[in-house]
C-alpha cells in the first residue's frame, strides 16, 4: 500500500507540472488546463492527508469535504474562464498570450 | 476690570474701530485724540500705584508665558510722558494734518503706536516687552511711510524697520540668555544665581543692549533715525524724539531695576557707556553741518540718547531716566515747533531758506527758544540743565574720558542749536515762504505753550509727575560738583559765542566740513559695502538653502525619488502573462521557503 509520502510526491509533481505549464506555455487554453492541474494537485494532497489522518479509526472527512467544494468551484471557474477565453478570441482573434500585452504599464 | 488694562487696550480698540468700522469717517481724528486724552487721564489716576497684574497666556509643560502689567514708579511715571506728549501731539496733528488726504490712516497709526508704547512701558515680562517692541517698530514703519508715494519716505520706513530688526535679533538672543541665567522672564521674579560667570552675564546684557541700539538708534544702527524724519513732523516729535527711541533706555533701566545695578559693572557696562558716548559725539558733530531743521533735531536726539545710554552704562541709570524725562518734553517741543515752522513756510525745511521767523511767528519762535534753552541747558532755570548735570556727574564719577566727551558734546549742542535758531528765526527772511509765514492757529500753539512750560519746569515737577529723579537720593553735592558745573557753563558760553559770531547775519553756511555733512560716510558705507556685498552674499546663501536644499532635495527630491521608484517597477509590468505568473510562482515559493525555514 502506498504511503502518504508517495501521494504527496505525486501531488507535488502534478503541481510543478501545472505551474511550469502556467509559466511557460503561451496558449491560453493550455495555461487554463494547467491551472486546473494545480487545483487537482491540491485536491490530491487534501484527500491523502484526510486518508492518513484517522480520527477514532475513521478518516478526517473535513479534508474530503473541502475537495468537493474545490471541485465545485473549479467547475464554475472553468465555465467563466472558458467564456472569457471565447470572448477574448472574438475580440482579438488570438489565444496566444504573447499577443495580449495591453496591460503593459 | 482694572484701569491699567483699559489704559493698555483703549488705544487698540480705537485702532480697530478706526480701521474696521469708521474707515473714511471724518470722526477718526477726533476719536483717536479723545482716546489719547483719556489715556492721559488714566495715567494720572494710576500714577504711583504699585501693582502687578498678570494672567497666563500660554502654558507649555512647566513653563508659562504671561501677559502681565507691572505698575510701579518707573512705569507709571513713564506713562505720563508717553500719554502726555501723545495727547499733545494728537491735538497738534489735528491742525498739522488737516489737509492731508490720508489723515484717517495717520491717526489710526498714532493710536496703534500709543497701544504699542503703552505695552512696552507697562509690560511685566520680557516676552511681552518684545512683542510690543516689535509692534512699536511696525507702527513706526507705518507712520514714517505715511507719505509712501514719495520714494524717500518709503525707503526711510524700510530702512528704519530693517535697522530695528537687526537690533531686535540681538535683543531676542539676549532675552533668551537672561531667561537661561535667571530662570524667569518676569521682571519681578528674576534672580541672579549665586555664582555667575561675568562673561556670560555681560554677553547677555550686551545682547539685550542690541535691542536698545536698534530702537534708541545708537552707533552703528543710528542711520535710520535721521531718515525717519521723512514722516510727518508730529510723528517725529512723538516717536522719534520723545517716546519710542527712549524705549531702549527705559528697557535698560528696567533691566537695571530688576537685576540690580551691578550687572552694568564690568565690560558690558563699559561697552554700553562707550557706545553711548561715541554716539553722542558723532551725532553732535554731524548735527553741526545739517541744513534741514528736522535733521538737526534728529541728530540732536541721537546725541541726547547717547547721553542717556552712556549714563546707564556708567551705572547712573537714574540720571539717564531723568534726562529721558526732561528731554522728552523739550525735544517734543522743538519738533512740534519745527513742525509749526515747516507748516507756516509751506513745507520748507531748509533753515537757510527761513530767517526772521521770530517776528513773523512770535509764539512759535519764543517756545522754540525755550526748548532750545532747555536743550542747551541754560543753568538753573531750565529742566535740561538739571538732568544734564546729573549725567555729567555720573560720567565724571565713572570715566573721566567720557566726561570729556560729554562736555565737548554739550559745547557742540549749544553751538548747533544756536546756529539753527539764529539762522531760522533771526535775521531777515531769505525766501518768500518765510516772508509770508504767519503764526499758526491755537490747535498748534497751545500744545507748544504747554510743552514749553514743561520744558522749563519739568525738573521741578518730577514728584507730581512721578518721574525718576536721582536728586531725591543724593545727599548734597557730588564729588567734583564745581568742576561739572564749571565745565557745563563754560561749554554753554563758548557754544553760544561761537554760534552767534559765526552765524549771525549770514546768508549761507560759513563753515563747510564735508565729513560731518556727509555723516562720516556711514550711510554710504552701508549702501555700498554692507548692502551691496553682504546682502548679495547673504542672498546667495539663502538661495542655496532655498533652491538646493529645500526645493532640490526636500521637495523635488522626494518627488523624483518616488518617480524613479515607479519607473523601476514599471519595467516589470510588461503585459506578459507568463512573466506575471512566473513572478507570482516565485513569490509563492519565496513565501513558503521563508515561513518554513525561518
Amino acid at each position: 500500500m502506498p504511503s502518504l509520502n508517495d501521494y504527496l510526491l505525486v501531488s507535488g509533481l502534478l503541481f510543478a507540472i501545472g505551474l511550469a505549464g502556467v509559466v511557460l506555455r503561451r496558449n491560453i487554453i493550455v495555461v487554463f488546463m494547467c491551472l486546473e492541474l494545480m487545483l487537482s494537485a491540491a485536491n490530491l494532497s487534501l484527500v491523502a492527508f484526510s486518508r492518513f489522518n484517522p480520527i477514532n479509526g475513521l478518516p478526517d472527512y473535513h479534508g474530503q469535504m473541502l475537495v468537493f467544494f474545490v471541485i465545485t468551484v473549479a467547475a464554475a471557474e472553468v465555465a467563466v474562464g472558458l467564456a472569457i477565453i471565447v470572448a477574448l478570441y472574438r475580440a482579438r482573434q488570438t489565444v496566444h498570450t504573447d499577443d495580449l500585452t495591453s496591460l503593459k504599464g | 476690570m482694572n484701569l491699567a488694562w483699559i489704559l493698555l487696550f483703549l488705544p487698540l480698540v480705537v485702532t480697530a474701530a478706526n480701521q474696521l468700522v469708521l474707515r473714511k469717517n471724518p470722526l477718526v481724528p477726533l476719536v483717536s485724540t479723545a482716546s489719547a486724552i483719556i489715556t492721559l487721564a488714566l495715567s494720572f489716576i494710576l500714577l504711583g500705584r504699585e501693582e502687578s497684574l498678570a494672567f497666563d497666556w500660554a502654558t507649555i509643560g512647566g513653563f508659562s508665558l504671561q501677559i502681565g502689567l507691572k505698575l510701579d514708579q518707573l512705569s507709571t511715571g513713564m506713562m505720563i510722558v508717553v500719554t502726555g506728549i501723545g495727547a499733545l501731539v494728537h491735538v497738534f496733528s489735528l491742525a498739522y494734518m488737516k489737509d492731508d488726504e490720508a489723515k484717517n490712516r495717520y491717526f489710526t497709526g498714532l493710536s496703534l503706536f500709543m497701544f504699542s508704547m503703552t505695552g512696552i512701558v507697562l509690560s511685566g515680562n520680557f516676552i511681552m516687552t518684545f512683542i510690543f517692541w516689535e509692534l512699536v517698530g511696525v507702527s513706526s514703519y507705518l507712520l514714517i511711510g505715511h507719505w509712501y508715494q514719495k520714494d524717500s519716505a518709503a525707503d526711510a520706513a524700510k530702512k528704519a524697520f530693517l535697522c530695528n530688526r537687526v537690533g531686535d535679533f540681538g535683543f531676542m538672543v539676549g532675552i533668551l540668555m537672561i531667561w537661561g541665567i535667571t530662570g524667569s522672564l518676569v521682571f519681578e521674579e528674576m534672580r541672579l544665581p549665586e555664582t555667575i560667570s561675568s562673561g556670560v552675564l555681560g554677553a547677555a546684557i550686551l545682547c539685550v543692549f542690541c535691542g536698545a541700539v536698534g530702537k534708541s538708534a545708537q552707533l552703528p544702527l543710528h542711520v535710520w533715525l535721521p531718515d525717519a524724519m521723512e514722516g510727518p513732523t508730529p510723528v517725529s516729535a512723538l516717536i522719534h524724539a520723545a517716546t519710542m527711541v527712549a524705549a531702549g533706555v527705559y528697557m535698560l533701566f528696567r533691566v537695571e531695576v530688576s537685576l540690580g545695578a551691578e550687572v552694568f559693572d564690568g565690560f558690558a557696562g563699559q561697552t554700553i557707556a562707550w557706545v553711548g558716548g561715541l554716539t553722542s559725539l558723532a551725532a553732535a558733530l554731524m548735527a553741526t553741518q545739517q541744513d534741514d531743521i528736522k535733521r538737526i533735531l534728529a541728530y540732536s536726539t541721537l546725541s541726547q540718547l547717547g547721553y542717556m545710554v552712556m549714563a546707564v552704562g556708567l551705572g547712573g541709570g537714574e540720571a539717564g531716566m531723568f534726562h529721558l524725562f526732561t528731554h522728552a518734553w523739550f525735544k517734543a517741543l522743538l519738533f512740534l515747533g519745527s513742525g509749526a515752522v515747516i507748516f507756516a513756510c509751506h513745507h520748507e525745511q531748509d533753515i537757510w531758506k527761513m530767517g526772521g521767523l521770530l517776528k513773523k511767528m512770535p509764539i512759535t519762535g519764543f517756545t522754540f527758544l525755550l526748548g532750545t534753552a532747555a536743550l542747551i541747558a541754560v543753568p538753573f532755570v531750565t529742566s535740561g540743565f538739571y538732568s544734564k548735570e546729573e549725567i555729567l556727574a555720573a560720567a565724571f564719577a565713572g570715566n573721566k574720558f567720557l566726561f570729556g566727551i560729554a562736555v565737548f558734546v554739550a559745547f557742540l549742542t549749544t553751538f548747533y542749536m544756536t546756529r539753527a535758531f539764529v539762522v531760522a528765526f533771526l535775521g531777515t527772511p531769505r525766501d518768500h515762504g518765510a516772508d509770508h509765514a504767519h503764526e499758526v492757529g491755537p490747535l498748534m500753539f497751545v500744545p507748544l505753550v504747554i510743552l514749553a512750560a514743561l520744558a522749563i519746569g519739568s525738573a521741578w515737577l518730577t514728584q507730581p509727575l512721578g518721574a525718576i529723579d536721582p536728586r531725591v537720593h543724593a545727599d548734597g553735592h557730588h564729588d567734583g560738583h564745581a568742576i561739572v558745573l564749571g565745565a557745563s557753563i563754560a561749554s554753554l558760553v563758548l557754544g553760544l559765542i561761537a554760534g552767534f559770531v559765526l552765524y549771525n547775519g549770514k546768508d549761507q553756511d560759513p563753515l563747510s566740513i564735508p565729513l560731518f555733512r556727509n555723516r562720516f560716510h556711514i550711510d554710504w558705507l552701508y549702501d555700498n559695502v554692507v548692502v551691496r556685498y553682504f546682502q548679495d552674499a547673504f542672498a546667495s546663501i539663502v538661495f542655496f538653502f532655498d533652491e538646493i536644499l529645500i526645493r532640490g532635495l526636500a521637495v523635488a527630491g522626494l518627488g523624483r525619488a518616488a518617480a524613479s521608484f515607479g519607473l523601476l517597477f514599471r519595467s516589470t509590468l510588461n503585459g506578459r502573462l507568463t512573466s506575471y505568473s512566473f513572478a507570482l510562482g516565485l513569490g509563492v515559493i519565496l513565501v513558503i521557503y521563508l515561513t518554513v525555514f525561518f
